[in-house]
């Protein structure tokens, strides 16, 4: 069941992309965040769009460095509620606050 | 044509991660899901000081250099990206060039712990310690304890290098392998929360 030397290229290509992706995210996410303005202290919704970035890089970080996309559903899915509850979680301490 | 080369080298191949096999082996899963958790409770914590104590985080967090912070999560990305990189070049046969990179990928990890030491120094020489208040605590206790991973996992990486170096890795070699790398990996993504979390959000 191991993958094809072509496929293994195409994957590889993939990562790439995904790690573009990624770093084009860093930028916006430090835009974001260097542009903000406004009282100090007090809740932006601009700052939990950041977490929501910071949790969806996790996400394609796991399903594609990790290979997670390929691996068993459970450990999958395990990660994947992780992603979600984390992020869920972080944003809601950070708007209900 | 090219179906019958990518069979013909398939069957040259070693080992490797299959498509429904756990990357490296269960243990590294349940050691990454405990530091999950711990990382995530500490995040819930951070959040909830800062709840109370919105304009000390505030301020205290305006010392912190943003610019710096997206360069550290750029050094780790690429780092993140050479060690796809090498476990690709292993799985090719290739152990020399998996070797390299994950040397470049510890080299990574150096770049970031002597930024990161330039920026503790900044902090204790403006007299900003751990007890300068609960925002400086939070901020040392998560860098400190994501660079002391860090550093396990450069260890780790020195580890891989020598053993793609060597070539021909049995079972056990490919469970360190890929164990080795997912923990890079979790290294990696950690820092992507603490970023925003400590330079960006409060």
């Amino acid at each position: 069941m191991s993958l094809l030397r072509t496929d293994r290229d195409a994957a590889q290509r993939a990562i790439t992309v995904v790690w573009v992706l990624l770093v084009l995210a860093t930028g916006a996410s430090w835009m974001l965040g260097v542009h903000e303005t406004g009282t100090p202290g007090d809740v932006h919704p601009v700052n939990a769009l950041l977490l929501v970035i910071a949790m969806t890089k996790v996400r394609f970080v796991g399903a594609y460095f990790m290979e997670l996309r390929a691996a068993p559903l459970p450990l999958r899915l395990v990660f994947e509620i992780w992603t979600i509850g984390a992020a869920a979680a972080l944003c809601a301490m950070y708007l209900l606050a | 044509m090219t179906t019958g080369r990518a069979v013909t080298l398939e069957q040259q191949d070693p080992p490797e991660h299959a498509v429904g096999q756990v990357p490296g082996e269960v243990g590294v899963w349940v050691f990454i899901f405990g530091d999950l958790v711990v990382f995530t409770y500490m995040f819930g914590v951070f959040l909830n000081y800062r709840s109370n104590e919105g304009e000390v985080f505030a301020a205290s967090s305006q010392f912190l250099n943003q610019d710096l912070g997206a360069l550290y999560t750029l050094v780790l990305l690429l780092s993140s990206l050479f060690v796809v990189r090498a476990l690709h070049w292993m799985r090719s046969g290739r152990g020399d060039r998996a070797s390299a990179f994950f040397l470049a990928a510890l080299g990574c990890g150096a770049v970031f712990l002597a930024l990161k030491a330039f920026e503790w120094h900044h902090e204790i020489g403006a007299g900003r310690t751990l007890n300068y208040d609960h925002f400086m605590t939070f901020y040392f206790l998560l860098t400190g304890l994501h660079a002391l991973h860090l550093t396990m996992g450069m260890v780790l990486l020195a580890i891989l290098a020598v053993v793609a170096r060597r070539g021909d890795p049995g079972k056990s070699q490919w469970i360190l392998l890929e164990g080795g790398a997912c923990f890079w990996h979790m290294v990696d993504f950690l820092w992507m929360i603490i970023f925003p979390l400590l330079y960006l959000v409060p």
